[in-house]
């Protein structure tokens, strides 16, 4: 799809539709201009016409150029493989624009984080508490990621969170966190229940805030990817392949093929282990301790074979800008097939110890349901999202080498966590498929890599962790440093789905629902 | 019943044997303090794991610690769920002002006697986040830190053996 195929698509769905600009810069990027009056309605046009929940909404500060904040939304033409992103002008004198979040609720939390990082206003919104500038200890007035922020020494409180109170005969609140029993990220949650079913739970996240967005800026491309793998340790790799996905594009590199399978196959060592700890964890939290120590084991083989193929257990320092520092010889090669071959019998015998446990399926079986509706309009993304019947995997809608493997997407209906679970039994053995299969395309030729011309541009980076999406959106100067770099990881959209699932469910259920999403706290808070 | 019988038939011991290793070198504090841990907590400490904004790999070694291959508890190494119930915080984490009430008062909820390991390069000294303006810096600014244990994130291996190298006086 081009340019003017997607403008006559909006129209069609908002008459006298006009851009001010339309661009196509990378063949999956469009880039539109609009008024900022226009700009909601075409937002809502296009989440309902791809239909694509709102796949980011941030701010970038411009004042310095054109004395304006800049609004951009990005949507996902799943259909085309391509990127659309939106974009206004906001007065710096007075910023603000109007609010999208009633009409489109996945617009809500964005909303809410331009307002508390830029003090850009979303007029009529709902709601404009702050998300990780906690009232207790920040100030009000002062906004980090614009440019002329200056860091206070001494920030003062400003006031209290409110949380949602529920009232009633019976009902009491059971506050939980931010430290809590496991060794687990700190995050809040507040439940309301009436004798033991769950009527309302808040989760108030940001305690993990370390103002990553800011400390991007300035930083030279290299040293930025060490950040962006230390944003979510677990997804320390799908991070780094989305960040020099972004750097890639705006240099105009083209990464050999050998390293773009050598990457796919740490980005499914990352989602294997990742998701046989998560079965394990289901097993902890419902008190069933074999599979959990099997799948432990399991996991800290994939572990050691990652530090194996790259020194690094959790695959950090080895992707850089242009290609990848670990290489495939036949000996690497070796390891990795027959190590693969012990985990995946392994991986067969826990499927079966929990498949073959009525107890266990009884449990995780219709508990926190995540109705498909609910998902869509929350914008749920990844895997959770394809639990609940979304089918939504960037390894499908942009395959690049998935393509040839015929890559099969795992999807459920249900959203409960059996569902969960189910996903990533599927997913686990689809990675081992894919694995193999790549590893034998892989063929060593030394190509001569070139340095990196840093060039000034802005670009959309993206890949598919193992939660979901991880986007990038990038700007750069002429040096190659970096100006504005805005992040969104899965958890970010998924964590208020959560909330919705647990509903209903029992407290002593809620480790369990938890543990099916296993979201990042790290990676919410940034 | 069948399956949990064979695998665990099959799978046998997997504990790895892990020596301490007394050769290393440690950012911890005096010998007088020590000795005085060591003679409290050498042969049963019970740890509680707080996150002050680490991006979650320390956390995934520390749980890796506990699993069937290294089995921290064979040592006499405990994670509690309370701080009520601990003898130490081990501290990941570059320090979130949001964690700073937290982290003060999962301290002062322990009984005494107490004290603090940080565990990974950001509890050090704030580590990549260091200039960050959410970010508080090193740990040992805010409480009382004993021991350190480095890496990014340290491995099951180290936590371990640093651990063992502090407790242990003649291994």
């Amino acid at each position: 799809m081009d340019c003017p195929e997607i403008i006559s698509g909006i129209k069609k769905n908002l008459p006298g539709f006009a851009a001010i600009s339309c661009s196509q810069n990378y063949p999956d990027e469009i880039y539109i201009k609009v008024e900022p009056s226009a700009f909601n309605d075409t937002c809502l046009a296009l989440h309902e016409m791809l239909p694509s929940p709102v796949m980011m909404l941030f701010a970038v500060d411009e004042r310095a150029k054109s004395k304006q904040f800049e609004i951009k939304a990005v949507f996902a033409n799943f259909k085309k493989s391509q990127w659309i992103i939106l974009g206004m002008d906001v007065p710096s004198d007075d910023p603000c624009f109007e609010s999208m979040a009633k009409k489109i609720h996945s617009a809500s939390l964005f909303e809410r984080e331009i307002y508390e990082m830029f003090g850009i206003t979303p007029k009529n919104s709902p709601d404009l508490r702050r998300l990780n500038l906690h009232d207790e200890v920040w100030p009000k007035g002062s906004y980090p990621l614009r440019k002329d922020f200056k860091k206070a020494k001494s920030p003062t409180a400003s006031g209290e969170y409110k949380f949602v109170r529920v009232e009633g005969d019976g009902v009491f609140e059971i506050p939980v966190g931010p430290v809590h029993a496991g060794i687990i990220g700190p995050g809040h949650f507040r439940f309301s229940v009436a004798g033991e079913p769950i009527i309302n739970l808040e989760s108030r996240l940001g305690f993990t805030h370390r103002g990553v967005e800011k400390l991007f800026e300035g930083k030279h491309y290299n040293d930025a990817i060490r950040i962006a793998e230390c944003i979510s340790g677990d997804a320390s790799f799908g991070h780094s392949l989305a960040f020099t996905h972004a750097v890639e594009k705006i240099f105009g590199i083209s990464v050999s093929l050998q390293d773009v399978y050598s990457r796919a196959i740490f980005l499914e060592l990352e989602r294997m282990y990742n998701h046989v700890n998560d079965m394990g964890g289901m097993a902890v939290d419902v008190g069933f301790s074999f599979p959990a120590a099997y799948a432990s084991i399991i996991k800290e083989a994939i572990l050691q074979l990652n530090e194996m193929l790259t020194g690094n257990r959790y695959l950090k320092g080895v992707n850089r800008v242009g290609g990848i520092l670990a290489v495939f010889d036949e000996t690497k090669k070796g390891i990795l097939l027959s190590s693969l071959d012990k985990i995946k019998n392994d991986f067969g015998e826990l499927v079966k110890i929990l498949n073959s446990s009525v107890s266990f399926m009884d449990r995780v079986d219709t508990a926190g349901v995540l109705r498909k509706k609910t998902a869509e309009d929350l914008g749920v993304v990844g895997l959770v999202g394809r639990a609940s019947g979304i089918p939504m995997d960037l390894r499908k809608h942009f395959p690049g080498v998935y393509k040839d493997a015929k890559f099969k997407m795992a999807i459920g209906q249900s959203g409960d966590c059996l569902a969960r679970l189910k996903i990533r039994i599927d997913e686990f053995e689809e990675s081992y498929r894919l694995i193999e299969l790549f590893a034998k395309k892989i063929c060593l030729q030394r190509e001569d890599r070139h340095m990196p011309q840093p060039k000034a541009g802005t670009a959309l980076g993206y890949a598919e962790s193992w939660r979901g999406p991880v986007l990038y959106w990038l700007k750069t100067d002429q040096a190659g440093l970096i100006e504005r770099c805005k992040i969104v990881d899965p958890s970010f959209h998924n964590w208020q789905a959560l909330s919705y699932a647990a509903l209903g469910n029992i407290i002593p259920d809620f480790p369990l629902c938890n543990k099916s999403f296993d979201l990042s706290y790290s990676g919410n808070d940034l | 019943m069948r399956h949990i019988l064979k695998n665990r038939i099959l799978k046998g011991v997997v504990a790895r044997h892990i020596e301490p290793d007394l050769s290393i070198e440690m950012e911890s504090i005096g010998s007088e303090l020590r000795s005085l841990i060591r003679k409290k907590f050498g042969r049963s400490l019970h740890i509680r794991e707080v996150d002050t904004g680490s991006c979650g790999a320390c956390e995934s070694e520390i749980i890796s610690a506990n699993n069937p291959i290294y089995d921290l508890q064979r040592f006499g190494v405990n994670f509690a769920a309370s701080p009520r119930h601990a003898d130490a915080i081990m501290v990941t984490g570059p320090v979130s002002k949001n964690m700073l009430i937290a982290l003060k008062s999962t301290y002062e909820a322990m009984p005494d006697p107490k004290f603090v390991i940080t565990c990974g390069d950001c509890a050090l000294k704030g580590g990549l986040f260091k200039d960050s303006y959410y970010t508080e810096g090193a740990v040992k600014d805010i409480l009382p830190v004993a021991l350190h244990i480095p890496g990014c994130p340290p491995s099951p291996t180290t936590i371990i053996k640093t651990l063992l190298a502090f407790l242990r006086q003649d291994v």
